[in-house]
């Protein structure tokens, strides 16, 4: 094995790393949010009283 | 647990709540493995360091077809079967596939630029994989343009079965074109043609980039399946509001 040398292509080596940490750190992100967003609505339909039809909590998520 | 009580959207909200943590664990650490052993792979003899960005650009380009192949499995459990959950694992698996794709062609471009001196080459493999981009985002835009979820899913499943055609022309554009794309040195009759020192790390990044789809991909089917339960709790208070 040899140590990490990027030699003359290093910006266009970086540059491609860099750009798959950010896409997959905005797609991790994005999803967590989401995740997060459609909670608070169920516990808000929750508190408003509404319940699913099989009669469970909305908030029953597992 | 059989994979008929999957088809319950509640169990499946079960598993994946137990699943999520061990499989983003695992992929994490694969992550590291494999981005440690891509950064001590030695330079090839020709593309000299920039045999490093093939292993991102590799796993991406194989995801960015995987995943749409995911996909027309879904569309078949629309149409077919109608299976609960196939709308719901399409519908969060588009937009997944659609920043692996772009990835693809990013990552593809950059090692383009030094290699090829082109960040881009209207080539057989790269307009194939640019059209089926563009496929993963006029699929998203079908899904939010139509506001019934079951008409939505029906032209999304025709339409991912019909862009499925592209998945070969994919595969095979670099045999059946002259193009400026090198032709397929890992899955190919007679094996592999990279040199271990390459191919260790590239198939450790592929693995981990797989458990990262599926990890995602099991996130976006969950948050669909809670905004389908939060859609339909609002129609039954809208309805029941005077």
């Amino acid at each position: 094995m040899t140590a990490l040398s990027l030699g003359p292509y290093a910006p266009f080596i970086v540059s491609s790393y860099l750009l798959v940490t950010v896409v997959v750190a905005i797609l991790i992100a994005w999803i967590t949010i989401d995740y997060r967003r459609q909670k608070q609505r169920l516990r808000e339909l929750d508190a408003a009283g509404v319940v699913r039809r099989s009669g469970r909590s909305a908030t029953e998520f597992k | 647990m059989t994979l008929l009580d999957l088809a319950n959207p509640t169990r499946f909200l079960t598993l994946t709540s137990r699943l999520l943590p061990w499989l983003a664990g695992l992929t994490l650490v694969l992550l590291l493995i494999g981005l440690y052993q891509s950064a001590m792979a030695p330079d090839d003899y020709q593309q000299g360091a920039t045999v490093k960005i093939m292993f991102i650009h590799v796993p991406n380009a194989w995801l960015s077809m995987f995943v749409w192949g995911v996909m027309s499995l879904a569309a078949l459990g629309t149409l077919v079967w109608r299976h609960p959950l196939a709308d719901v694992a399409a519908k969060a698996a588009a937009p997944i596939g659609a920043c692996f794709t772009f990835l693809a062609l990013a990552t593809g471009s950059l090692w383009g630029r030094p290699m090829w001196g082109t960040y881009w080459e209207w080539d057989a493999r790269l307009t194939s994989v640019l059209i089926l981009f563009l496929m993963y985002l006029g699929l998203i835009a079908l899904w939010r343009a139509v506001e019934d979820p079951s008409r939505a899913a029906r032209a999304a499943a025709v339409l991912t079965l019909v862009g499925a055609i592209n998945l070969p022309i994919i595969k095979f554009s670099v045999d059946w074109w002259n193009t400026l794309h090198q032709p397929a040195s890992v899955l190919r009759l007679g094996g592999p043609t990279l040199d271990r020192a390459f191919l260790i790390p590239l198939l450790i990044m592929a693995l981990a980039f797989s458990l990262l789809f599926l990890t995602l991909h099991l996130a976006a089917m969950r948050n669909e399946i809670l905004r389908r339960r939060v859609r339909a709790l609002q129609l039954k208070q809208a309805s029941q509001s005077p």
